[in-house]
């Protein structure tokens, strides 16, 4: 099989995935990283996700990265690493309400990455920012320096870790746009949640793919990034907010 | 001007091995809340993931941004030719570079990760400010350790100007690097300003001239050696003037942030509606570490005495300042949507608790401790203090 046919195989697979008997989830494929190959410029994975089909009550996403990720809590919620939570916001001028998924935003200019003294923070040629916890030296200077609060401290040791997400105490960590899956050309594990919970809220997918759904998607309708200010350019974008 | 002779402290004698037995208990403590704390993790402190940085923090700001300033007496004497300061200039640097070491090894102590100190020393990234912090620190040793030997050796003298000058200019470097720390932290509505990095520099000038008062009067005191009232009550007078410098960046530092109608939700918080934050500003910070010991050094009966009471306050001002800088920044809550009322499971929209533990403080007094030990055993062996500062 060519490099380019087992391509195709992978990108089907991913395009259909038996949730449970009867339902389908028809997701948006993204291609997988053959072994060995680096990621490349040619990709910026992002995410859309539209508040208004995101319900208040619903936590599938947060659940599902906390098992992905094999985010044991301690019941201690000052302490306890979160990747992705929940925020309701709500306009006190008209009483609007949304329910807000917030998690790293895989910034093209990432504040985390600019104050990291050892490079540990660190942005992929496809966008996704990461911490190296060989050479994080665990300051929280970037915990300091990120304006979405995405990234937790490992207070404690860690037990029940996952393969794809190795933890280590005393280390800062954060949400890795499921790297991992991505890299197998799956969707991030709240992007899949959240459909299998009936809302699909979010829309993963390659911004720089012009034909992606994401793209598409982005390219014609009104989206806003949060704190778009700051000009350190997400590439996570909502709707309804 | 007279010729100086400078000796060692005697080494062995009751006060010493009292002093020195001291300090190395409060180390010995100290090290005890490391193990504790690295031990456990970090959850048994009190930093979260909101108040990331916490009190070891406060202590290190505090004695690295006081060892700059500590610095200043030897350019006092050598870059500005001030002669009444220059016999002072050894124990200048020496009580610098004891300043910064007591506050770096708290910084790396509390970090998640102490043992990778080496990759630390080994991976820069250049555009980080703590990266090149680390170089600047380092070099600040190299620099000041170079001047002292300058100002040691008179085979040196040839040196001494130059060194003198590098030293100086380097530790202005060195404040704005670590003002810089805040000053570029753009998501944070308390910090990311210029300003930081000034208003640090004049921070610095008052700690390190506080602490310099205190070290001078502890050590003569202990060890015998006659100092002029004058030169106390001009070095107070000075600190004065360093405390107006202070005062005077806190205002713009303030008066800037309220004209921004972004930020006027943090300067409430912080100037009136903060609680513990708002009264360590107004009462700790500004009156009793500013106002009082400028009336104190200032006023035409001012003694030894009241000097020194002026710069112990000035310290514990300074301890309240870097706090509420510190800590309070950190508590007001970021700001992810503006204009919206917002909360979450992470604290979102929230002021941050903060209540400082016990391991915290006392890796942050075995700083103090680390500092005062090296800078006695610097004193012991090498002829760092003059004899006598009499007056002539």
């Amino acid at each position: 099989m060519t490099e380019t046919s087992r391509r195709e195989v992978l990108k089907g697979a991913a395009g259909a995935v038996a949730l449970a008997p009867g339902l389908t989830l028809i997701a948006a494929p993204a291609d997988a990283r053959a072994p060995g190959m680096p990621a490349t410029p040619a990709n910026r994975w992002g995410l859309l996700i539209d508040t208004r089909k995101c319900d208040a009550g619903c936590t599938a996403c947060v659940d599902a990265c906390k098992t992905e990720m094999g985010l044991t809590g301690h019941h201690r919620p000052l302490t306890d690493a979160q990747y992705l939570r929940k925020v309701n916001v709500k306009d006190p001028a008209s009483g609007k309400a949304h329910s807000v998924p917030v998690m790293c935003q895989h910034c093209a200019k990432p504040p985390c990455v600019d104050v990291c003294p050892t490079g540990a923070s660190m942005k992929r040629a496809d966008g996704i920012v990461l911490v190296d916890r060989h050479i994080c030296i665990g300051c929280r200077y970037c915990m300091m320096a990120c304006p979405y609060k995405a990234r937790s401290f490992a207070h404690e040791e860690q037990t029940n870790q996952r393969e794809a997400n190795p933890r280590g105490k005393g280390c800062v960590e954060a949400c890795t746009l499921c790297a991992h899956r991505v890299d197998a050309g799956q969707s991030p594990a709240c992007v899949e949640a959240c459909a299998a919970a009936g809302h699909a809220a979010m829309l993963f997918g390659d911004l720089n793919d012009p034909g992606s759904e994401l793209a598409r998607r982005v390219a014609a309708e009104a989206s806003t990034r949060i704190r778009a200010d700051l000009g350190v350019e997400p590439a996570v974008r909502y709707q309804g907010i | 001007m007279k010729r100086v002779t400078y000796t060692e402290l005697p080494a062995l004698t009751t006060g010493w091995l009292a002093l020195m037995g001291s300090l190395l208990a409060v180390v010995a403590v100290a090290l005890g809340s490391v193990l504790y704390m690295e031990h456990e993790g970090h959850w048994v402190t009190g930093m979260t993931n909101q108040v990331v940085w916490g009190m070891p923090h406060v202590f290190a700001i505090f004695l690295i941004v006081a060892a700059s300033g500590a610095l200043n007496v030897a350019s006092i004497g050598s870059v500005f030719g001030r002669e009444p300061y220059q016999p002072l200039g050894r124990l200048s640097g020496l009580l610098a570079m004891a300043l910064l070491a007591g506050g770096l090894a708290v910084l790396v102590l509390d970090l998640g990760r102490p043992d990778r100190l080496a990759v630390a020393m080994t991976h820069f990234n250049f555009k980080s400010i703590f990266a090149w912090n680390v170089i600047l620190y380092s070099g600040f040793f190299a620099v000041v350790g170079f001047y002292l030997w300058a100002m040691m050796d008179w085979k040196m003298k040839g040196a001494y100007k130059g060194a003198a000058l590098a030293a100086f200019v380097w530790r202005l470097i060195l404040t704005t690097g670590t003002g810089s720390i805040f000053g570029f932290l753009v998501a944070r509505d308390a910090y990311n300003s210029a300003v930081m990095a000034p208003l640090f520099i004049a921070m610095s000038f008052a700690f390190g001239l506080a602490a310099f008062i205190l070290v001078v009067m502890g050590a003569y005191a202990g060890s015998g050696r006659p100092v002029a009232p004058d030169l106390v009550t001009r070095m107070g007078r000075l600190l004065g003037l360093f405390c107006a410098a202070n005062l005077y960046f806190v205002a713009v530092q303030h008066l800037t942030a309220l004209y921004m109608a972004e930020r006027t939700g943090v300067e409430a918080f912080i100037l009136a509606g903060g609680g513990l934050y708002t009264v360590l500003f107004w009462g700790v910070q500004v009156a009793l570490g500013g106002l009082v010991p400028m009336s104190i050094v200032f006023s035409k009966g001012a003694t030894r005495c009241s000097v020194r009471f002026a710069a112990i306050l000035v310290m514990i001002g300074g301890l309240a300042q870097v706090y509420v800088i510190l800590i309070g920044g950190q508590a007001f809550p970021l700001t992810l949507f503006p204009g919206m009322e917002v909360s979450s499971s992470f604290q979102d929209g929230q002021v941050s608790a903060y209540a400082p533990s016990l391991p915290e403080v006392l890796l942050g007094l075995g700083g103090f401790a680390i500092t005062l030990l090296i800078t006695v055993v610097g004193a012991t062996f090498l002829r760092i203090l003059p004899d006598s500062l009499a007056a002539e």
